[in-house]
């Protein structure tokens, strides 16, 4: 019965017994929902418009947040100053290099894959990984970098709200996280539904053949959303290279995003940031009250429970288009 | 048989020719040396018992295949190989054998994507899907409406179309064709799998989109007496050549096209 009692009624008493602490172990959640999101963001950007899951997104962010440091350090090398337009400079610069690398993605790997099953196109982004890992470090070097988040103006310190009886303290840096990736998805939501780009690039994705018929040019559409997915993976690494450092080994993160997807939904913009937001809370909320029991740990593992008993129950996840096989 | 009688349209404009096109996959030749004209306003059909060449011959048409020889003549120009982009540009619309269909789009917007060339407005103004991208949106909805008037498929506009019966599959299909106002209409086998009622809807769309829009077709199509009905003139191909060309009447009664299609006794 004790067992029971830990389980199912201590952490709701506790959670009760202190508001704030609650409060902010539910922001802590989000703050890392949110970044998840973003990761998950960039995968579900190349699902929808080629049908092909990007191991590589995970690589890209981490490819792009050293670019954007190695960049900067290459301009302050030159003297440029002051410093943040060095640092502007080097985003620009990052951004033209994320282009490049999506038009020698759909020249060197895609162009010749076209027409085979989406498995090879999904080995080739493994290629893609080991390719960018090896040549990030050759550029850049193996060490953990520093992320210019003070040169690029991102805000610093913590809001202190005093309320619930306590103090919940927000990492202003969290709240601009969150500003950004909701102006993005929001963005990226529409364009997706009902324009034409959009629509070519579903179209891309439910049917090569068909789409060549109508004259939309597979070239352009994926060089589009590559770039795109490029542009959510510098955001992505300003916003996590701020939080952390900038090294290789951030690249596992792509992992996380697995089960924000199953979640969400591989085909859902929407669903990307429910399922990062519901990952990153349910987290932070089972490590903090129910971790103890067994003796913490939870968190590394709790968001692929749930992925597994949504993939029982609704593997098209929350948001997904339904999953129609017609034979 | 329908009018203008064929002497009529063999004299008239030639939209379309090829010419001693060749196509082979490493040693299995699909095509060989085979030679035509489609012209303006007809209905032209391609018979011939399966692994004829029929498809292969509507893939090099509108580019999916380059053809090691031959010339195409489209439009006046003439070309070695036709590229994907340039047929959809040029107005060459087409359909697929097994329905290549946005299965997990609507109806509507499977037939909004058939005007994808026809919309011009840029990424910037379709990022912010405001300003001038958005009327032309609903200059196009007005015109796909349309379409969809004319196919009598109103009620199933917002269906997801992978879960709709497949005689709609190919009417949603010929729709995203028709969205491209096309000169030149490739139907490869339009009433494949269809009953009899299907089969009398598709020809009355097929033949008012030749009559009202002038639209020259190209069928692919195994119902004799469909394609009998239908077409102007007839191109038979058997084993990748072509082994007669001409009239319903004359086609039916050679004896080659005969031999083909029943077998010969050696």
């Amino acid at each position: 019965m004790e067992i029971l009692y830990k389980i199912l009624i201590d952490p709701f008493v506790q959670m009760v017994a202190a508001p704030d602490l609650l409060a902010q172990v539910v922001w802590e959640g989000l703050v890392g929902g949110v970044l998840y999101a973003l990761i998950a963001l960039g995968f579900v950007l190349i699902f929808k418009a080629s049908g092909v899951f990007n191991f590589a997104q995970g690589i890209m962010v981490v490819f792009a947040a050293m670019t954007l440091v190695g960049v900067y350090e290459i301009l302050r090398g030159f003297g440029v100053y002051p410093t943040d337009l060095a640092a502007y400079l080097a985003l620009a610069l990052t951004f033209c290099v994320m282009l490049v690398l999506a038009v020698a993605v759909e020249r060197l790997v895609l162009r010749p894959l076209v027409n085979q099953p989406d498995i090879i196109l999904f080995m080739a982004t493994f290629g893609l990984t080991y390719f960018l890992i090896g040549f990030g470090e050759l550029l850049f070097g193996g060490n953990p970098k520093v992320m210019i988040a003070e040169q690029l103006h991102l805000p610093r310190g913590a809001i202190e709200l005093k309320i619930l009886g306590g103090f919940v303290s927000l990492q202003k840096v969290d709240i601009a996280a969150a500003v950004v990736a909701s102006i993005m998805v929001i963005m990226l939501a529409v364009f997706f539904q009902s324009t034409r780009i959009g629509r070519a690039l579903r179209a891309v994705a439910d049917s090569h053949k068909a789409a060549l018929s109508v004259g939309i040019s597979l070239e352009q559409i994926w060089v589009i959303v590559w770039f795109a997915a490029g542009v959510v993976a510098v955001i992505t690494g300003i916003m996590w290279g701020a939080r952390s450092q900038v090294e290789f080994s951030l690249q596992v993160i792509a992992l996380k995003a697995l089960p924000v997807l199953i979640l969400g939904g591989f085909t859902s913009i929407p669903g990307a940031v429910v399922g990062g937001v519901v990952i990153g809370v349910g987290e932070k909320l089972g490590e903090f009250y129910w971790g103890p029991l067994i003796g913490s740990g939870i968190e590394s593992w709790l968001a692929y429970v749930i992925a597994l008993l949504f993939l029982l129950f609704r593997p098209q996840g929350l948001f997904g288009e339904k999953i129609i096989e017609r034979v | 048989m329908r009018a203008p009688a064929p002497d009529q349209t063999a004299a008239s404009e030639v939209i379309l020719g090829v010419e001693n096109v060749t196509l082979s996959f490493g040693g299995v030749a699909a095509l060989r040396g085979v030679s035509f004209e489609i012209c303006k306003g007809e209905i032209r059909a391609i018979i011939g018992p399966n692994g004829a060449g029929k498809t292969s011959m509507l893939n090099v048409i509108n580019g999916f295949y380059q053809p090691q020889e031959g010339r195409i003549t489209y439009k006046g120009r003439t070309r070695h190989t036709m590229r994907p982009a340039a047929a959809a540009r040029g107005g060459i619309a087409r359909t697929f054998q097994n329905v290549a269909l946005f299965a997990g789009m609507t109806a509507l917007d499977n037939i909004m994507a058939g005007r994808t060339l026809k919309m011009r407005r840029g990424f910037f103004w379709q990022a912010l899907r405001h300003g001038p991208a958005l009327a032309e949106e609903v200059v196009h909805r007005r015109k796909v409406e349309e379409i969809i008037d004319f196919l009598e498929i109103e009620a199933i506009r917002k269906v997801a179309v992978g879960q709709l019966p497949y005689g709609l599959q190919k009417r949603v299909e010929l729709g995203r064709a028709l969205a491209m106002e096309p000169d030149l209409l490739l139907l490869d086998e339009p009433m494949a799998g269809m009953n009899l009622e299907e089969k009398e809807d598709m020809s009355r769309f097929i033949l008012d989109v030749n009559n009202h829009y002038g639209t020259t077709i190209a069928l692919i199509e195994h119902d004799m007496g469909v394609v009998m009905d239908l077409s102007d003139r007839v191109v038979v191909l058997d084993y990748g050549r072509k082994i007669a060309d001409g009239s319903p009447e004359e086609v039916k009664a050679d004896q080659k096209v005969i031999d083909a299609y029943l077998g010969v006794a050696y």
